[in-house]
């Protein structure tokens, strides 16, 4: 266990400095001048040429790399060329957005989920399964800023229970602030629990046509207590892979919902970082979402072994 | 019967309470489409830093009202000495900044020499290239010294980037801004919204508004439902799009069209065989139709022009008339290139609906004289750095925004790659006439000579497309500069 845990370890540290020379290499070759994008059409070259002496981008590449890389060792993620304050403040106020957003969803997505994947395997080929599949599919189908904007009409603009979009902040009290992420949480559950739906169902049809169901069910075990206590832990770890891949997404890839509910999220501020060529901010948050997702993906591996017993004692 | 009575009596009671608070409304939200960067006008070009801070937040010595004229501000009367070289400016007195400290004549020194220091990162410098000394005679009196007459001076000085900090609190504005406007920050939260409130010691007439808020909405999917469930009030332009007729429509809003200073145009790189024909160009002008274009590429609100000049400001010549849509004359001019066969050349379109939806619209108007145009879509940051930086480009199409910039034809070096010593011996003439009828003379003849030369196919003038809601007054009509001036705003029954 401590060498496989070594041995994730050492290959999420080379993924990481992997991923900043690339990140780094990627941003550098965009085309665009930050300089010139803050300054305007008015501004004259020697204005532009001394705003980028300025933000240090006149000195070599590698020495820029090594200062920025060096800079994130010690947890200095630089400051935006734009908005001039440290990048880390700039993330601090949108994971106050997209964490709790993601786990609303996350938890929303579950809780739909697996029930439904649970109902449809045991009723495999019936109706309710038909329906409950058919429903799936929609969702998987269904774009989901179209199924926002339906949400946003019908709730905000018709019936008028929450904003149409926007977020108060939690200074603004936490009912208020969670008001306006429960339609963008739906929005973006429903898609997710469909997927989801349907990755619980086929590994649970597969979990309950092993040998050991039927001999459970052999020796007398109640149908409920073979399906939730021995069938749906072993059908877990694919439930658990997708879940790990649901919720990176759910932290930065939800720009679509952020920008049709106007959310101040991280997605958000990296796709106005990349318009606006603010370098540092992109290539810091970029990094920072890469370190979320390989710890998400250890936290994963460790999951595994806590639902599957087997898994502890190898290597 | 009692407690009916009391209950009934009750809800009249709160009725009323409810009406008058109504009534009494003074908080207000708009909706903007992008962010500033931040907030100072004197640091930056991004329009938003203008629409937030112009007039609400930073004043300069004089403004400019919504139908593009000179009004005083800051600076309650000037004098011109007879040379047109000397303005002395008289202050208000009893200005306070919204930190507290008092503002003075040398606050004026200090904005207009840290504007055009050497080492100045105004994005506006151009306009402060004249002014050769700055003197504060006592602290409510300045006197400004130019290197020559300035026509355009006194509008110069209220435009957004010459505003006047504070030396104090100038650094600082970028995030905390300090001016000496009837409205002052009261907090950012980062890509969601801009708070502020009324400043209760403006030296002025105090605002109607005790709140207003500029939220972000990024999408015009987003800006409809906004608009309609009553979270946003107002947008001073809105990216309506198709939802335009069905918000028309609707009597509690108030729709207004206006005029902006947003010349769009199909630029061409005139320097680029074969574009350095003028033949070509004129070829490329007869082939356009401008009402198709304004159909797909502003809901056919924008107003068609024949010259970089705005329908809406004094001096204007409809030239649109100079080539007519007539597709022979085209052929004929492309003949007379030795180009019957026609062309093709490139044409780099930035993400604004305006220009990728005009932009295939142009495409299929010149394929009918035979040019075959390839689109190339760029995001803003490529379009500056190949389009407007190394001029790599054959065609653009890019709205000019900038109020009164018809001299831009005249900038060495300037993207269009246009040298034509006649017109820019009519912008020097231009820069140095006081006269107002001799600079509108002057003003039509760069316009004619634009219009005939065709260093650019001049489309439409950009529209504004103000919605709010039915019960606001005091909006601007017009966007002479791209402000939301917030000062005259207040609600009605």
């Amino acid at each position: 266990m401590t060498a496989y845990l070594a041995k994730r370890l050492i290959i999420a540290a080379l993924t990481l400095v992997l991923a900043s020379m690339v990140v780094f290499a990627v941003m550098e070759v965009l085309p665009g001048d930050p300089a010139r994008l803050m300054l305007g059409l008015n501004a004259s070259a020697d204005q532009v040429e001394l705003l980028r002496n300025q933000m240090g981008l006149n000195a070599p590449l590698v020495l820029r790399y090594l200062h920025w890389a060096g800079g994130l060792l010690s947890l200095d993620f630089g400051r935006s060329y734009t908005y001039s304050v440290p990048v880390i403040d700039l993330v601090r106020e949108r994971i106050a957005v997209s964490v709790p957003l993601a786990l609303i969803a996350l938890a929303l997505s579950t809780i739909i989920a697996i029930p439904v994947g649970v109902f449809s395997a045991s009723r495999q080929g019936r109706a309710g399964d038909t329906l409950a599949m058919g429903a799936a599919q929609i969702g998987v189908a269904v774009p989901n800023f179209w199924f926002a904007l339906m949400l946003i009409y019908l709730f905000a603009v018709w019936l008028r229970l929450v904003p149409a979009g926007g977020f108060p902040g939690w200074g603004a009290g936490v009912w208020t602030a969670l008001k306006s992420l429960i339609l963008p949480a739906v929005a973006l559950a429903l898609p997710q629990a469909a997927i989801l739906g349907r990755v619980a169902r086929s590994a649970l049809i597969e979990v309950l046509n092993e040998d050991y169901i039927r001999t459970a069910r052999a020796k007398g075990l109640p149908y409920r207590a073979v399906l939730w206590r021995h069938a749906l832990r072993n059908a877990m770890i694919p439930v658990l892979t997708i879940l790990g891949l649901q919720f990176a997404f759910l932290l930065a890839g939800t720009i679509i919902i952020e920008n049709v509910f106007y959310l101040p999220g991280l997605g958000r501020l990296i796709f106005q970082a990349i318009t606006q060529r603010d370098l540092i901010v992109v290539e810091s948050i970029v990094m920072l979402l890469v370190a979320a997702v390989i710890l998400i993906n250890l936290l994963v591996d460790f999951s595994y072994a806590i639902v599957d017993p087997r898994l502890r004692g190898r290597q | 019967m009692r407690l009916w009575k009391t209950i009934l009596a009750a809800a009249v009671l709160s009725l009323a309470a409810a009406t008058s608070a109504f009534a009494a409304r003074t908080d207000l939200t708009l909706g903007i489409v992008l962010e500033p960067p931040h907030l100072d006008p004197t640091a930056g070009a991004a329009a938003a830093i203008g629409e937030v801070t112009y007039a609400n937040v930073f004043e300069g010595l004089t403004r400019i009202d919504d139908n593009g004229q000179v009004q005083p501000a800051l600076a309650e009367s000037w004098a011109v000495s007879d040379d047109g070289k000397a303005y002395t400016f008289k202050l208000h007195s009893g200005v306070k900044f919204h930190d507290g400290s008092a503002f003075s004549a040398d606050d004026v020194k200090f904005s207009l020499d840290r504007a055009r220091a050497k080492d100045s990162l105004n994005p506006q410098k151009q306009l402060f290239a004249h002014i050769t000394d700055v003197t504060a005679v006592d602290p409510a009196t300045v006197k400004v010294t130019l290197d020559g007459p300035q026509g355009s001076f006194l509008y110069d000085m209220g435009q957004v980037a010459a505003v006047i900090v504070a030396k104090g609190s100038a650094d600082g504005n970028k995030d905390k801004p300090i001016g000496t406007g009837p409205f002052k920050l009261d907090h950012w939260a980062k890509g969601s919204e801009i708070t502020l409130v009324k400043n209760p010691d403006y030296w002025g007439t105090a605002a109607a508004l005790d709140k207003a808020t500029f939220r972000i909405v990024p999408d015009v999917a987003a800006a409809v439902p906004a608009l309609l469930s009553g979270d946003i009030q107002a947008f001073a332009n809105m990216p309506a799009q198709d939802a335009l007729a069905q918000i028309q429509s609707d009597p509690r809003f108030s729709v207004v069209i206006g005029s902006t200073e947003g010349e769009t145009i199909l630029s061409i790189n005139n320097k680029k065989p074969p574009f350095d024909k003028l033949a070509v160009r004129q070829a490329l002008a007869s082939a356009i139709d401008r009402n198709a274009i304004i159909a797909a590429a502003s809901n056919g609100l924008g107003k068609p022009i024949g010259s970089h000049f705005s329908p809406g400001d004094a001096g204007y010549v409809d030239l649109t008339g100079v080539y007519p849509h007539d597709i022979a004359k085209a052929k004929a001019y492309l003949k007379e290139a030795g180009l019957e066969n026609g062309f093709s050349a490139t044409i780099k379109l930035p993400p604004v609906p305006y220009a990728r939806d005009g932009g295939q619209v142009i495409q299929s108007q010149l394929k009918e004289i035979g040019v075959d145009l390839q689109i190339i879509p760029v995001e803003w940051a490529e379009w500056l750095s190949q389009v407007f930086t190394n001029k790599d480009y054959d065609l653009t199409i890019v709205s000019h925004v900038e109020p009164n910039d018809i001299d831009i034809y005249s900038r060495p070096g300037y993207y269009f790659q246009y040298d034509n010593p006649k017109f820019n011996d009519v912008i020097k003439a231009l820069g140095t006439t006081v006269d107002k009828d001799k600079r509108l003379e002057l003003l039509g003849e760069a316009q004619k000579i634009l219009a005939h030369d065709v260093p650019a196919v001049y489309l439409f003038e950009l529209p504004k497309i103000g919605v709010w809601d039915a019960k606001l007054q005091g909006m601007w009509t017009n966007w002479p500069i791209e402000a939301d001036d917030l000062t005259k705003v207040k609600w009605t029954d």
